[in-house]
């Protein structure tokens, strides 16, 4: 008895770790499971098991054509985000120059602003300019939440580069544009995918900006708010069971190159 | 002169774009804020007046949600705070080669829709779900007692939702500790409490900081979770700023509604940074 009241006082965190995970996982396991459910339209109670939902993700209506408007959005946001974010980084982490701390504060405060307020904001700007929301309102909303991560991410990779291997770079008569190329950006070059990975991941999970900017164009996430209220199709299961598994393989292989070339 | 000029020509690109994008915006909604309704007949049609008494009606109008929305994030923040600490701590110090692979599993779930994973929630939690009926042939909960619906859900689903933004930076902070610093704490006759309490806690305030503001500040103005999991009598002020824009067409309202909201975290935030900012030197 002692000795398996020992096993849990030293094994509490642990057993804590299996329980948190569990919570965690719950709805993700919910929506798998109900990715495989008989049902015709509202999937909300267990009908029965059947594979046809995942060999036709497109049946519901418009789901396809959401989801690809979010892939479109998320890519172009991801790179727009990603480039401007990058050389925001390289100035904050690599130069001295006045007004840093104004470029500080200009950073940080989207990601201190609700996204309530930058949707609500954003969108009253283009209305002054009669710009109607839509496609590329949306991209440029998404750009604007995106771009904060992107420069907090990508600085805290260059502030992490010793210093040294430039120099190195430079003493065996490399130019600067040579130092950068082939030293510093394949340095930084983890920290830049991690952000727009990051970056993608925000932009397509988006709601609240999206639905103020996006006007009648329909996204993944609007398309499962609004079939919220009567209950949202299989296929839109069977599209968020898809996204986490390629996600998840995408961070998994990053990790499995990684090692590697740690090793070698 | 060419060292001057390149920080500022890295800088230029995405500066312009947060001033028109970001800046401009802010400055337009304060504007907006203050218009009146150009009468006539036409909605949607505003003036520009400077009517600052905008934000006393707005205020006066919905001062219930606009309570509920910063004490159903604080809520949400502390449980978030509560849950994933030990999380953190356990994955820094006692998950060994699974490291990596418990924070990948601490992202895993952001891949699937958040909104999937709160529709899920009211599903499970749901009349047609199977806790409910389960609880209520347990004679745990009444007949006519609901889990969804309620403050709690929405409250339940603002921490589940926001718990990686807590865990994330709070690893991020403890992780940095030397375990040494806790094995000298304990040589020095402290107990596990006050080791934690004098240095484990102190050293992870950086996350703490960071975890709660990424907690607190998306879900002081959230309102998905209000409206998938909960009621009418759980509207916050981010539901009542959705509909002020796109079902009332009430610019002004809902522009002094999302100021005031931005203003409050703001002064919430810095005044928090500051406390724990102290403390962290003690």
């Amino acid at each position: 008895m002692s000795s398996l009241s020992r096993w849990f006082g030293r094994n509490l965190l642990r057993i804590y770790a299996v329980i948190a995970f569990t919570y965690l996982f719950i709805p993700v396991a919910y929506t798998f499971a109900f990715s495989f459910n008989d049902s015709a339209k509202s999937n909300l109670i267990w009908k029965g098991f059947t594979f046809a939902n995942w060999q036709n993700p497109c049946g519901a209506p418009d789901v396809c054509g959401a989801l690809g408007n979010s892939i479109k959005i998320g890519l172009l946001a991801t790179t727009f985000a990603t480039i401007l974010g990058t050389m925001i980084a390289f100035a904050l982490g690599r130069h001295k120059f006045r007004g840093r701390s104004t470029t500080n504060l200009l950073i940080f405060l989207p990601m201190a602003t609700p996204e309530i307020v930058l949707g609500a904001s954003l969108l009253s700007l283009f209305l002054v300019f009669k710009i109607n929301p839509g496609f590329w309102p949306t991209v440029i909303a998404h750009v604007l939440f995106c771009v904060s991560f992107v420069v907090v991410t990508v600085k805290a990779r260059i502030a992490s580069l010793d210093p040294r291997l430039e120099q190195a770079a430079m003493d065996l008569y490399a130019n600067e544009v040579e130092t950068f190329r082939r030293v510093t950006l394949p340095l930084v070059a983890p920290g830049i995918a991690a952000a727009a990975l990051l970056a993608f991941s925000l932009s397509f999970d988006d709601f609240i900006i999206t639905n103020f900017n996006s006007g009648t164009m329909n996204t993944f996430p609007k398309f499962i708010y609004v079939s919220a209220a009567r209950g949202i199709p299989a296929q839109a299961n069977v599209i968020g069971s898809a996204m986490f598994i390629l996600a998840l393989s995408i961070v998994i292989i990053g990790q499995f190159v990684g090692r590697k070339r740690k090793v070698s | 002169m060419k060292k001057i000029s390149t920080p500022y020509l890295l800088l230029i690109p995405g500066m312009g774009f947060l001033f028109i994008f970001f800046l401009l915006p802010i400055f337009n909604l304060a504007q907006t804020s203050t218009q009146t309704p150009k009468g006539g007949g036409d909605t949607g049609q505003y003036i520009q007046t400077w009517r600052f008494a905008n934000y006393v009606d707005a205020f006066v109008a919905n001062r219930e949600q606009f309570y509920r929305s910063f004490i159903y994030a604080i809520i949400a923040t502390i449980l978030a705070l509560l849950i994933a600490y030990p999380l953190a701590y356990a994955i820094a110090f006692k998950a060994g080669k699974l490291k990596n692979v418990m924070l990948v599993l601490v992202v895993a779930p952001f891949f699937v829709s958040f909104l999937l994973r709160t529709i899920a929630w009211r599903q499970i939690l749901g009349e047609q779900g199977f806790v409910v009926p389960t609880l209520r042939s347990l004679h745990i909960i009444s007949s006519s007692t609901t889990l969804t619906s309620t403050a709690t859900a929405v409250i339940a689903g603002m921490t589940y939702n926001f718990l990686p933004f807590m865990t994330l930076p709070l690893y991020a902070s403890i992780d940095r500790i030397d375990p040494r610093t806790l094995e000298a704490s304990g040589d020095l006759y402290a107990n596990a409490f006050t080791t934690f309490r004098k240095v484990t806690l102190p050293l992870s305030m950086p996350g703490v900081v960071a975890g709660t503001l990424l907690t607190f500040i998306p879900a002081a103005g959230d309102y998905v979770n209000a409206s998938i999991l909960g009621s009418p009598q759980t509207k916050m002020l981010g539901n009542v700023i959705e509909s002020r824009y796109f079902k009332i067409v009430d610019y002004p309202t809902a522009a002094a509604l999302s100021f005031t909201l931005m203003a409050a975290i703001l002064v919430l935030v810095m005044v928090y940074v500051r406390k724990a900012g102290t403390e962290e030197l003690v």
